[in-house]
Order: structure tokens, then sequence, then C-alpha cells
């Protein structure tokens, strides 16, 4: 069984990146720019596996399992500083979050 | 032969599938005013790749993502988006600021970027073989790449995890103290 090339898992990979970006750049809400990038990271995850396909190769497998453990962390760090943000009660906004610009 | 050739639609219609259901989820995520329901969204987005994995053989990559994304980290999300309150954010009113629009320009240039780079680099040569061995993708595979050729990176994992565990631990107990501060001087 053949089914599609790895050019368009590639396709598929490049979109999920590209609304991933732009959930980051026009989203307000920290937690849905966390969840943008959770969507940019499985599309680099998307192409890793379909590479790791094509050249018959387990490192991309093992890459993209390393990916699921830093986005895992990520999310930890990110939810609690979300969870910091709302004890001190200041507003989940990252335009109005702007107290260590320089 | 035919049995092949059957075979091979259903891996289209199943691509096909799960293709446009990640499409679609992934376009929602950003979207949705409501986090909530942009978290259930990108639930099905994981769900749909683990799909997609399996299409490519990455079997134990699929389970991991249904297990870890879908189940462990979507939990933690909906966690706090309960305990912060769902916060109403409507992301295209007020017209088209110019803020908008270069998010917009900048991540429509990216997709293109990446659809341009792969056409042109390797548009014939990327339609990979018919077969794989049988152990391809399966967890004693992968577990024996892991702890043999790519040992370094799975102890660093381990030790990003902890970072990030002992992270979290300290984002929350430091405003406790903080707030707790305050409540003593005031």
């Amino acid at each position: 069984m053949s089914g599609p090339g790895v050019a368009w898992y590639l396709g598929i990979a490049a979109f999920l990146f590209g609304t991933g970006a732009l959930g980051v750049l026009v989203r307000r809400n920290p937690i849905i720019v966390l969840l943008s990038l959770e969507i940019m990271l499985n599309g680099g995850n998307l192409a890793l596996i379909a590479f790791s396909r094509h050249a018959h190769n387990g490192a991309g497998q093992i890459f993209a399992l390393a990916v699921m453990a830093v986005a895992a962390s990520e999310v930890c760090v990110g939810l609690g500083l979300v969870v910091a943000i709302h004890r001190r009660r200041l507003a989940l906004d990252v335009d109005q979050l702007s107290e260590l610009r320089g | 032969m035919i049995l092949a050739s059957a075979g091979n639609i259903v891996v289209w219609i199943v691509w096909v599938g799960a293709g446009f259901a990640c499409l679609a989820s992934g376009a929602a995520v950003v979207s949705f005013s409501n986090p909530f329901y942009s978290a259930l969204a990108l639930i099905g987005n994981l769900g749909s790749l683990a799909v997609l994995y399996l299409l490519l053989s990455a079997e134990f990559v699929a389970a991991a993502q249904v297990l870890v994304y879908a189940g462990a980290v979507m939990v933690m999300f909906l966690f706090v988006i309960a305990y912060v309150g769902p916060r109403m954010e409507t992301p295209w009113a007020g017209g088209p600021s110019w803020q908008s629009v270069a998010a917009v320009l900048a991540a429509a240039s990216i997709f293109l970027e990446i659809i341009v780079a792969v056409a042109l680099k390797a548009g014939g040569r990327l339609s990979h073989s018919d077969h794989v061995n049988s152990t391809f993708g399966t967890p004693g595979w992968i577990g024996r790449l892991f702890l043999t050729d790519h040992l370094l990176a799975f102890e660093i994992t381990s030790i990003v995890l902890l970072v990030a565990a002992v992270g979290g631990v300290i984002l929350g107990s430091h405003t406790q103290r903080r707030s707790g501060e305050e409540a003593s001087t005031s």
C-alpha cells in the first residue's frame, strides 16, 4: 500500500505551522497562544515523522518524541505562568502584560 | 493486484478524511473566541494527527500522541481554562488592524515559503517506497533506538521534564509567598 507521498504530508504540516503562527501572532489570550504553539509543534512533528518514513530512519520518530516531551514541559511552565498571572489579578491579555518591556 | 489497489484507495480515503479534519480543527483552534472550544478543537486536531502518524507507520508515536497530548496535556489545559474562567475574545472584531493584517501576511508567507521549498527542492523525489520492515515504528524498535543510538537525547529529555516540573512548582509557590508577604505588610 503506497498511499499519498511525503509531499502531501508536508503540505498539511506547512498549513498547520502557518495556522499556529497566525494564532500566536493574532490572539491575545495567553491560553490560546499556548494552544496555537502546540499546533506549530505538531506541524513540525508531522514533517519529522513523514521524513522518517521517507528515509526509513528512526531518528525522525525519536526526535518527534523528544519534541513531544519539550511541548509537555512548555505547557507545564506556560500554564504555571497563566495561573500565576491570574492569581495576581492581572489581565490575561498578552498586549497588556508589558511590564517587562524595555 | 486488485486487492492492493483497493487497499491503496482505502489509504487515500483515510488520508483525505484525517487531513481535512486536521486542517479544519487547526483553523478552528485559532478562530474560536471561547478558549474552551479551542481546546476541544485541539483535541480533534491531535486525534486526526495520530491517524496520519498511523498511516506513516509510526504506531508508537501515534499512541504516545493520544496518551500524552490528547490525554494528559489537554486535561491540564481544560483544568486551567476552568480555573481562570472562560474569557471571550473576539479576534477578528473591530475591522482589520495593522497588527492582524501583518500577522496574516507573516503566516501566509511562512506557509508559502515551506510549500515552495518542498515543491522546488524535492518535488518528484518525495515518494516513499511501499514496503517497510514489520518492526518499523513498533515500541520495541523505538525503545531499542532510544537506549542505544539516542541515549543522550533520552537522558536530556528526562532532565528537561524534571526542570519543567521544578519550574512549575516554583511558579506556583512563588506567587503564594508573594501574596502572603503583601498581606503581612499591609
